[in-house]
C-alpha cells in the first residue's frame, strides 16, 4: 500500500517515527524513501521499540509539532501504555496501524484484535475499506485531531496485507490542495519552549483525575461532528468521501436486513449485497467507519426499520463477544425489534468468502438470533 | 553567584520531597548548570511526584513527563522537533531518571537514544532502589542492602548481586559519561556543563542520598554521600572520548564498615559480608585505576 506515507500528507514541522515491523513496514519504507529524496521536509526517527515510537511522538508533539508514525500488531500491544499517555496530554498524533493478529500462536496475518484491544486507550480510530480511503482518512485525521475543541490522536486502521501490501491505483492529491484542506499546524495550547515555561504530565491526584478523564470523553462526544465535517470539507475539496465519515451505508435504501463489518471486509460485503439484491432479497451493508468515537445514534438512525442485523468481528473479546457486536447491540438497546446476530470471522488472515458473509445474513433473516457464531 | 554557583532557582523550593532528600538537592543543582534555557523530560519516579502535583509545579523550565521507562524517548522526540524547529542550537536538553528508570526498565530506551546520537544529557539520579513504589530493589541497590523485595532475612541477608556498572556500559556506547556526587556541588556542576557541551547523547550519574530508603536521619544525606566517597564505594570519575580519567581522589580513605554502619539497610551484615563489600569495592577501584592507568578506550 503506497498511500498512507504520501509525500503530501504530513504538511511541515514535521517528525516522523519509524520502526519496521512487517506489515507496516511499506508506510515507513517508503516515507524513509521520501525524506531521503527531499521529498518530505520531515525529521525521522528510527527507534528501537515501538513503545519509543510513541514515547518519541509524544516529546516531539509537545513540543510544538506534527508527528506521524505508523505500527502493527505487537507493536501496537507494546506501546499500549503510551496510547494512554498521549491521548491524556492531548497530544493530536496520528498513527497509521496495519490490523494484525496477535500471539500467540504468532500470525502476521490479518484481523482486527490489535487495535479493538486498544480502544479504552483515548485514541480516536478510524477503519478504512480501500488504500484510497486510507489516504483521504490520513489528512482527515490530522484535520480531526488538531482541531482545537477535540485535540486527540487519531489511529487510522486499515486491515494488514489486504491493504498494506497490494498495490492498487491510488489518486493523490496535490500538495497545494492538502495544504488548503490541511493549514500549517500551529499547536493551540502552550508547548516545550523555554521562553515560557509550562510543565506537561504532571501528578493528578484523586481531586483533579477524573476531571480530566470527563474532559477526553466530552471532546470524543465532540469529535462526532468534527469527523463528518472533516469528511465533508474533504468532499468538497477532493470530491471523495466516505459515508459521513462515521458510518457508509451501502445499499440501505429499503433494506430489511444489513450486515454490520469495519475495514476491508467491506468490499467483499458490498459484492454479496450486489448479488442478493439481484435475487431480489432487501438486504445492505451498514460500514462502521469510526469505532472511537461510535456513532450510536447514527446507528440507530439507519438501522431504524430493520428487521435484522448481522455483525461481522474480525477479533472476539475472550469471554464475552465480538467487540463491535456487544457495541451494536448496546447501540439498539430499547430501540425496537432489529435481531442482531454477531459473527466471529478472519481471525489471523483466515480468509473471508462471499459464502461466510451469505451466511451470516441468511441466518440474520432467520428468526433467531445467534450471538457469537465461527465462520471458519 | 555565590561561590561561582548560580543563584537562579530555576527548581522552586516547596515541593514535598522528604526533608533532606539527596535527589531534590542534587535537580537543583543541576539546574543551576543548564539554565533558564533548559527543557526536561523526566522519568516516573520521586522526583516527578513530589515536584508536579497538579496544579502546582516546581519547575521554572519547560518539563515533560511521559512514563517510567520514557525519559530518554521522549527527549529524543523533543530533540528532533527541536531540529525541526531550528531551535536545536539555542536549548538544553535534560533527561532525568531514577536508578530504576534508568538501570532497569528504561534502559533499552536509553540505549536507544545513545545509539542514535541524540543531543541531549541524560542524567541518573541514583539512590539505589524503587525508592517512591516503597523501597524495592533495582539493577542499582548494592550487594547485602536490605529493601522490601531483598529483605535481610534469616537465609538470605539482603540483595544477593552486585550493582549493574552503568557508567561504564553507557560509556561504551561511545557517549561522554561522568559520575557525581551531592555531595560535591562543584563537580557536579563543572560535569553537568561538560556534558552539555558534549556532542549525541552524555550520561550523568549523581550519588543521591535516600532519607527513608537508606534509613538515615534527615541530616545526614550530605553525610553519607561524602561517607560513601571517602570510602571509595562511589568513584567520581569522566569517561570522555572512551578514556578514564578519576576526577576526585579522597585524601584519607576509609573502610566501607564507616559508611555501611550508618545506614539502616545494612545493620544485618556479617563482618564476612562487610569484608565481601571491601573486596568488591577494591577490585572496582582497581579497575578503573587500571582503566585510567593505561588509557586503554573504552570505546
Amino acid at each position: 500500500m503506497q498511500t498512507v506515507s504520501s509525500r503530501d500528507v504530513p504538511n511541515n514541522t514535521t517528525v516522523e517515527i519509524r520502526l519496521t515491523f512487517s506489515v507496516d513496514t511499506h508506510i515507513v519504507e517508503r516515507i524513509a524513501d521520501f525524506v531521503n529524496d527531499g521529498i518530505l521536509d520531515a525529521e525521522l526517527i528510527d527507534v528501537e521499540s515501538e513503545h519509543s515510537a510513541m514515547s518519541a511522538c509524544i516529546g516531539a508533539q509537545a513540543t510544538g509539532v506534527r508527528t506521524f508514525t505508523a505500527t502493527a500488531s505487537q507493536g501496537l500491544a507494546l506501546m499500549h501504555e503510551m496510547l494512554f499517555v498521549a491521548s491524556g496530554m492531548r497530544l493530536p498524533i496520528v498513527m497509521a496501524v496495519a490490523n494484525r493478529a496477535l500471539s500467540a500462536p504468532i500470525n502476521i496475518w490479518n484481523d482486527h484484535s490489535d487495535s479493538v484491544a486498544a480502544r479504552d486507550s483515548g485514541w480516536i480510530q478510524l477503519y478504512v475499506e480501500s488504500s484510497q480511503e486510507a489516504l483521504d482518512t490520513v489528512i482527515q485525521a490530522y484535520r480531526i485531531a488538531e482541531n482545537k475543541d477535540i485535540l486527540m490522536p487519531v489511529m487510522v486502521c486499515l486491515d494488514g496485507f489486504t491493504l498494506s501490501h497490494v498495490w492498487e491505483p491510488v489518486d493523490i492529491p496535490t500538495k497545494a490542495k492538502v495544504n488548503q484542506y490541511l493549514p500549517k499546524y500551529k499547536p493551540v495550547h502552550a508547548f516545550l519552549d523555554p521562553r515560557k515555561p509550562i510543565t506537561q504530565g504532571p501528578v493528578g491526584f484523586p481531586d483533579s483525575y477524573m476531571g480530566f478523564k470527563r474532559m477526553q470523553q466530552e471532546a470524543m462526544k465532540r469529535s462526532i461532528k468534527a469527523i463528518e465535517k472533516a469528511n465533508s470539507d474533504f468532499r468538497k475539496k477532493f470530491r471523495r468521501s466516505y459515508g459521513n465519515g462515521l458510518i457508509e451505508p451501502y445499499k440501505m435504501q429499503g433494506a430489511q436486513y444489513a450486515v454490520v463489518a469495519m475495514g476491508s471486509l467491506c468490499g467483499t460485503i458490498k459484492h454479496v449485497v450486489d448479488e442478493m439484491r439481484k435475487e431480489g432479497k432487501k438486504v445492505g451493508l451498514l460500514k462502521i467507519k469510526a469505532f472511537r468515537p461510535f456513532p450510536t445514534e447514527h446507528i440507530q438512525k439507519a438501522a431504524k426499520n430493520l428487521k435484522g442485523l448481522a455483525v461481522i468481528d474480525k477479533e472476539i473479546s475472550l469471554g464475552s463477544d465480538g467487540a463491535l457486536f456487544t457495541e451494536i447491540r448496546s447501540a439498539l438497546s430499547g430501540q425496537g425489534k432489529t435481531r442482531i446476530s454477531g459473527f466471529i470471522a478472519g481471525l489471523g488472515g483466515k480468509d473471508v468468502t462471499p459464502d461466510h458473509i451469505r451466511k451470516s445474513i441468511e441466518t440474520a433473516m432467520k428468526s433467531k438470533e445467534t450471538k457469537e457464531e465461527w465462520l471458519q | 553567584m555565590i561561590n561561582n554557583i548560580p543563584t537562579d532557582e530555576l527548581f522552586a523550593s516547596g515541593h514535598r520531597a522528604c526533608a533532606g532528600c539527596g535527589q531534590a538537592l542534587a535537580v537543583r543543582l543541576v539546574m543551576k548548570a543548564a539554565g533558564k534555557n533548559t527543557i526536561v523530560a523526566n522519568a516516573t519516579g520521586c522526583l516527578e511526584v513530589f515536584s508536579t502535583p497538579y496544579p502546582e509545579t516546581s519547575w521554572r523550565v519547560p518539563w515533560i513527563h511521559g512514563a517510567f521507562e520514557t525519559a530518554a524517548s521522549v527527549a529524543s522526540g523533543v530533540d528532533k522537533a527541536l531540529v525541526k524547529q531550528k531551535k536545536r542550537k539555542k536549548v538544553n536538553l535534560l533527561a532525568f531518571g531514577g536508578d530504576g528508570g534508568t538501570f532497569d526498565i528504561g534502559f533499552q530506551a536509553l540505549s536507544g537514544a545513545a545509539e542514535r546520537g541524540h543531543k541531549l544529557t541524560y542524567v541518573c539520579f541514583d539512590n539505589g532502589a524503587y525508592m517512591n513504589t516503597g523501597i524495592q530493589r533495582s539493577g542499582a541497590t548494592p550487594k547485602y542492602a536490605a529493601t522490601t523485595t531483598s529483605p535481610a532475612g534469616k537465609k538470605i541477608h539482603g540483595k544477593t548481586e552486585f550493582k549493574k556498572p552503568m557508567p561504564l556500559i553507557m560509556a561504551a556506547h561511545g557517549c561522554y559519561v561522568a559520575t557525581a556526587s551531592v555531595a560535591f556541588p562543584h563537580d557536579l556542576i563543572k560535569k553537568v556543563q561538560k556534558a552539555l557541551k558534549h556532542k549525541g547523547l552524555s550520561y550523568v550519574q549523581v550519588f543521591s542520598p535516600c532519607i527513608p530508603g537508606w534509613g538515615i536521619p534527615s541530616n545526614m544525606s550530605i553525610e553519607s554521600a561524602k561517607l560513601a566517597f571517602k570510602t571509595k564505594i562511589t568513584p567520581l570519575f569522566e569517561v570522555e572520548n572512551g578514556i578514564v580519567t578519576i576526577t576526585n581522589r579522597p585524601s584519607k580513605e576509609l573502610p566501607v564498615e564507616e559508611y555501611l554502619s550508618r545506614q539502616k539497610r545494612f545493620k544485618h551484615l556479617s563482618q564476612k559480608e562487610i569484608d565481601d563489600v571491601q573486596s568488591h569495592v577494591d577490585t572496582e577501584w582497581e579497575k578503573l585505576a587500571h582503566l585510567e592507568e593505561t588509557k586503554v578506550r573504552i570505546s
